[in-house]
């Protein structure tokens, strides 16, 4: 089945092969299961599982002016980046509203990439040519770069047997060039489940053969093939915002919870607005919820003795908690743990208890 | 079997066992591989009424909700407490275990409208006659 119109990463035979069930994501054919979204999650949270990420937009930055260009767009310490680490941060607008979340990397002094999500690609780059100083070189490599994530605790082990490194020598964030399965990769121990994990990009030509070669190495270890369903599960476990979801063009970072994310001693786009956001406090809150009696999901109203209160922004069954998880925004004196509040699924209020998030964390070993 | 050919079946993916006047109420294995894993069940008390080809109520996936439609009109009897415990039932075993309601069925006429195993195997595109996989 082919929907007209959507594009296919290089890997789309393989996932076809692989048997995925396949749903337009972003413009884009995705794999959203293999196998099942709980067998999926389990292998992620267990062993590891890969992650075809092409879809996704990377931008490059280059020229002596890239750092302190790329520490004005984004809200996090740029400037203070070290060659071979990445930092997650967010593109923010005059208004100090939220543009895209993106990971940062830098490569060499001068020379800096940025991964953003699929459904920004267009409106991202146009908002970086609006406000990119000039004499910085800015090229969306989106549509020739492959993104391919082993994740789980597997994945270091995995990833060392077909890298010409051993690739647990890179700290957290961390990023460095090498070669993956014989060809030139750009690898970040980076990703998005709340496990230990790594981002390959490559060339799409090379991305069938990184894959394979992936898929391969881990099978002893049982890797399987992830798609967007529990990339969706394990991310909202580990209470990663979702562009879309948490924060879009009318949120602003303090409200998400994103705030740590803002350094407020430097200049950058909507710097003001935020910090007077958080001089004010926020009216809501991004909250866990753990729901019983029902799923919470995007777009349920929350509600408190009988009245709307705020709205579900993500809500699942979570595979590895073992409850129906949500994340909404709710007025800040309802934020704190412990409080009571209801989700309204299908014309009922169903019982609700704010919680610590993340929902799920890793034990460091 | 993925269609057993001793019962009767809706367009919606519902399935039913007639026992007696008692008809047994689940969703098909077709309907739970569509749906994936199944983890939350609602279900109507006993002594509710159901109407045929009405929702009676609804199971969630891990990405979504679906209704499930009534096949028959009756008086709930029974619903499956093991099934709203253990809603992956409705996956491992949705002939069986995983069952849903049992009803008193009001109408007898109203199986003329559902669908036998063969037709039912035409409707989701499986071969007549070929026993499923």
């Amino acid at each position: 089945m082919s929907d007209m119109g959507l594009r296919h990463t290089p890997l789309y035979d393989r996932h076809v092969a692989l048997g995925a069930k396949m749903v337009p994501f972003a413009g884009w054919e995705m794999p959203i299961q293999y196998a099942g979204i709980v067998a999926e999650h389990r292998a992620v949270r267990g062993s590891a599982g890969l992650f075809d990420l092409s879809h996704m937009g990377e931008f490059l930055f280059e020229g002596t002016g890239a750092l302190s260009a790329l520490d004005r767009l984004v809200s996090s310490d740029i400037a203070g980046l070290e060659v071979g680490h990445a930092r997650y941060g967010l593109l923010t607008n005059e208004k100090g509203t939220i543009v895209d979340d993106v990971i940062v990397y830098r490569y060499s002094a001068d020379r800096l990439a940025m991964v953003v999500n699929a459904a920004n690609i267009e409106k991202d780059a146009a908002h970086v040519r609006r406000h990119l100083a000039s004499g910085v070189r800015f090229d969306d490599l989106s549509d020739q770069t492959a993104l391919i994530a082993p994740q789980g605790p597997r994945a270091a082990t995995i990833l060392s047997r077909i890298a010409a490194m051993n690739v647990d020598d890179l700290m957290p964030f961390g990023v460095t060039a090498t070669k993956v399965a014989g060809v030139a990769a750009t690898v970040a121990r980076t990703g998005y489940t709340g496990e230990d994990g790594f981002e390959v990009f490559v060339p799409n030509a090379d991305a069938t053969k990184v894959w394979d070669a992936l898929l391969e190495a881990g099978r002893e270890d049982g890797i399987q093939p992830i798609g967007l369903g529990a990339r969706d599960t394990l991310r909202l476990e580990s209470r990663y915002s979702l562009y879309g979801n948490e924060i879009d063009e009318t949120t602003d970072p303090i409200e998400a919870g994103l705030g740590w994310t803002c350094k407020l001693d430097k200049e950058f786009l909507g710097r003001d607005k935020i910090a007077a956001a958080k001089e004010r406090g926020p009216k809501r809150r991004i909250a866990g919820l753990v729901v019983t009696g029902g799923v919470a999901r995007h777009g349920h109203p929350v509600t408190s003795g009988g009245d709307t209160v705020g709205i579900v922004t993500s809500g699942t069954y979570g595979p590895t908690v073992e409850k129906n998880i949500a994340l909404a925004y709710v007025p800040a004196a309802s934020a704190k743990v412990g409080t009571a509040l209801a989700v309204r699924i299908r014309e009922k209020d169903v019982p609700a208890t704010v919680v610590k998030t993340p929902f799920y964390k890793r034990s460091e070993t | 079997m993925t269609v057993p050919s001793d019962l009767r079946y809706s367009k919606e993916h519902e399935w039913v066992r007639l026992e007696g006047d008692t008809a047994t109420i689940g969703i098909t294995h077709f309907a739970q591989e569509q749906l994936g894993d199944v983890v939350f069940v609602e279900l109507p008390e006993k002594g509710a009424t159901i109407r045929q080809f009405s929702s009676l109520g609804v199971v969630e996936s891990v990405k979504a909700a679906s209704d499930i439609y009534s096949p028959i009109s009756g008086e709930v009897l029974e619903r499956n407490v093991k099934v709203i415990e253990k809603p992956e039932l409705v996956n491992s075993a949705p002939y069986q275990d995983g069952w849903m309601l049992k009803v008193k069925l009001a109408d007898k006429g109203e199986l003329q409208k559902l669908l036998s195993a063969d037709d039912y195997k035409a409707h989701i595109g499986e071969t007549p006659g070929s026993g499923g996989d």
